[in-house]
């Protein structure tokens, strides 16, 4: 579904990726961890193209979308993506930031659009909060329904960015909840995460980075009961207390 | 009684009154066209502005400093003195518009370069994660939101466009500045005709002042 040849990027003098090769299945859930700064966020940010790679090939459904003129906008659309900073449409209503890209990108006629939208936001437990702006909202409800306007394009694929990382701890488990429920279906994930329960829950593969290359990956049970790299245990045992 | 606001001087101004009208009346025009020409060059440049490419960049940079850094009257000049030469011929009143919609533009494109430049690049972003091509995200997100951000300012260019359009009465332009000064000229009844003038133009400035100050005070709130 994912294939990410060769991925090197350079912020100036920053390597910031230094050669990443992985692959994510249909279906598959990969979980990404790492310190800070190891170029976690840059990867996962590859794989849409929100970070164009200064070397290497980013294939996607099939498209390599790396490539001169590849038609990245189309390929976005089955690709949704979920941010740190949530980044909800501050000028749209809750239901309105569920609509607009399927209505103006996809051509979906606005009453089916605002039908399955309030069916989404039912499933994140916000369809009260349909009418309300983001800035009404908690971070987690606004995390939540940053969710759901990802779901709402249907897409094939879930990106994840840090989406816990800018909550208060009381409402990190509300996101982690609807995120755990969308991985029971089926959907392709990656996500960048510090949350340990997550990744042992519901990773079909852990990836560990550190300084721009993939340093060790596996199932959550051999990567943190075995992890085989000097770094990589060194930074479980800080992050597991 | 005889000084320079002698009472008759004014009965000959109310006398006259339709020649300050039409004044007022292409003021009115050049003003509200240019401010619309102004609008679509800054918004252009200005977007122009806020892209990665190098080209377009530029393209904005050139624009803004050029016009900005050279006097109004020196275009307004170039358009209705040097076109002529190059075969075409202009309306005055679309010199006018022109000249003050260039002229305004510039500094529109600044402001609406600024205004793009305050609203967090997370938006940009989370509309391209969705599929939007750069010019449709600006259209439905980045530009909506930016909006509030540059009405103010925006409003203030609007005061300054209208006052500008009577560098027109330089070249002949049929403006309100235009026909004060030649119907002064002709009769040397300065006094009312340019305090008549003042007036008007402060009818149509001092409100929109007013509204940008309003329109200030309540994005500080909504922030």
């Amino acid at each position: 579904m994912i294939q990410l040849d060769g991925v090197h990027k350079h912020f100036g003098a920053l390597h910031v990726l230094k050669g990443i090769d992985v692959t994510v299945k249909s279906g598959e859930k990969v979980v990404v961890i790492g310190p800070s700064g190891s170029g976690k966020s840059t990867l996962i940010r590859c794989m849409n193209l929100l970070e164009k790679p200064s070397a290497g090939k980013v294939m996607v459904d099939g498209v390599e979308i790396t490539a001169h003129k590849a038609p990245v906008a189309k390929v976005r659309q089955s690709v949704a993506m979920v941010f740190q900073q949530f980044n909800l449409y501050p000028h749209k209503t809750v239901l309105e930031n569920l609509t607009l890209a399927p209505v103006l990108i996809k051509g979906v006629p606005k009453a089916e659009a605002e039908q399955s939208g309030l069916a989404i936001l039912d499933r994140v437990g916000l369809k009260v909060k349909a009418n309300a702006y983001p800035s009404q909202l908690s971070g987690g409800q606004q995390q939540r329904v940053a969710i759901a306007r990802a779901l709402a394009m249907r897409p094939k694929i879930m990106l994840f960015d840090e989406p816990t990382s800018a909550l208060d701890p009381e409402m990190i488990q509300e996101v982690l909840d609807v995120m755990v429920d969308l991985a029971h279906e089926g959907i392709t994930m990656v996500v960048v995460t510090h949350e340990m329960g997550f990744a042992r829950q519901v990773a079909d593969r852990v990836v560990f980075m550190d300084e721009g290359e993939i340093l060790e990956q596996g199932t959550p049970e051999h990567f943190f009961s075995n992890p085989t790299h000097e770094r990589t245990k060194l930074f479980l045992s800080r992050i597991l207390r | 009684m005889n000084g320079p606001f002698a009472w008759f001087k004014w009965q000959a101004l109310f006398h006259d009154w339709r020649i300050f009208a039409e004044g007022f009346g292409n003021t009115l025009l050049v003003a509200v066209l240019g401010l619309l020409l102004a609008l679509a060059l800054g918004v252009f440049f200005g977007v122009l502005g806020t892209t990665h490419q190098k080209s377009f960049r530029g393209l904005n940079r050139v624009y803004v400093e050029f016009i900005q850094n050279t006097p109004l009257v020196i275009q307004v000049f170039f358009l209705y003195n040097g076109f002529p030469h190059l075969g075409i011929m202009l309306p005055v009143l679309s010199v006018g518009i022109l000249g003050v919609g260039i002229y305004h533009g510039a500094y529109i494109a600044e402001v609406v370069r600024a205004g793009i430049q305050s609203i967090h690049r997370g938006q940009m972003e989370a509309a391209l994660s969705q599929g939007f091509s750069f010019w449709a995200a600006m259209r439905y997100v980045i530009l909506p939101q930016a909006g509030r951000v540059v009405l103010p300012p925006l409003t203030n260019q609007a005061v300054s466009l209208i006052k500008n359009t009577s560098v027109l009465a330089m070249i002949a332009g049929g403006d309100l500045m235009y026909h004060a000064d030649s119907w002064s000229a002709d009769n040397i009844y300065y006094g009312p005709a340019y305090v008549t003038v003042g007036l008007l133009y402060l009818a149509l400035c001092f409100p929109l002042a007013q509204l940008a100050r309003h329109l200030e005070r309540k994005s500080e709130v909504s922030v």
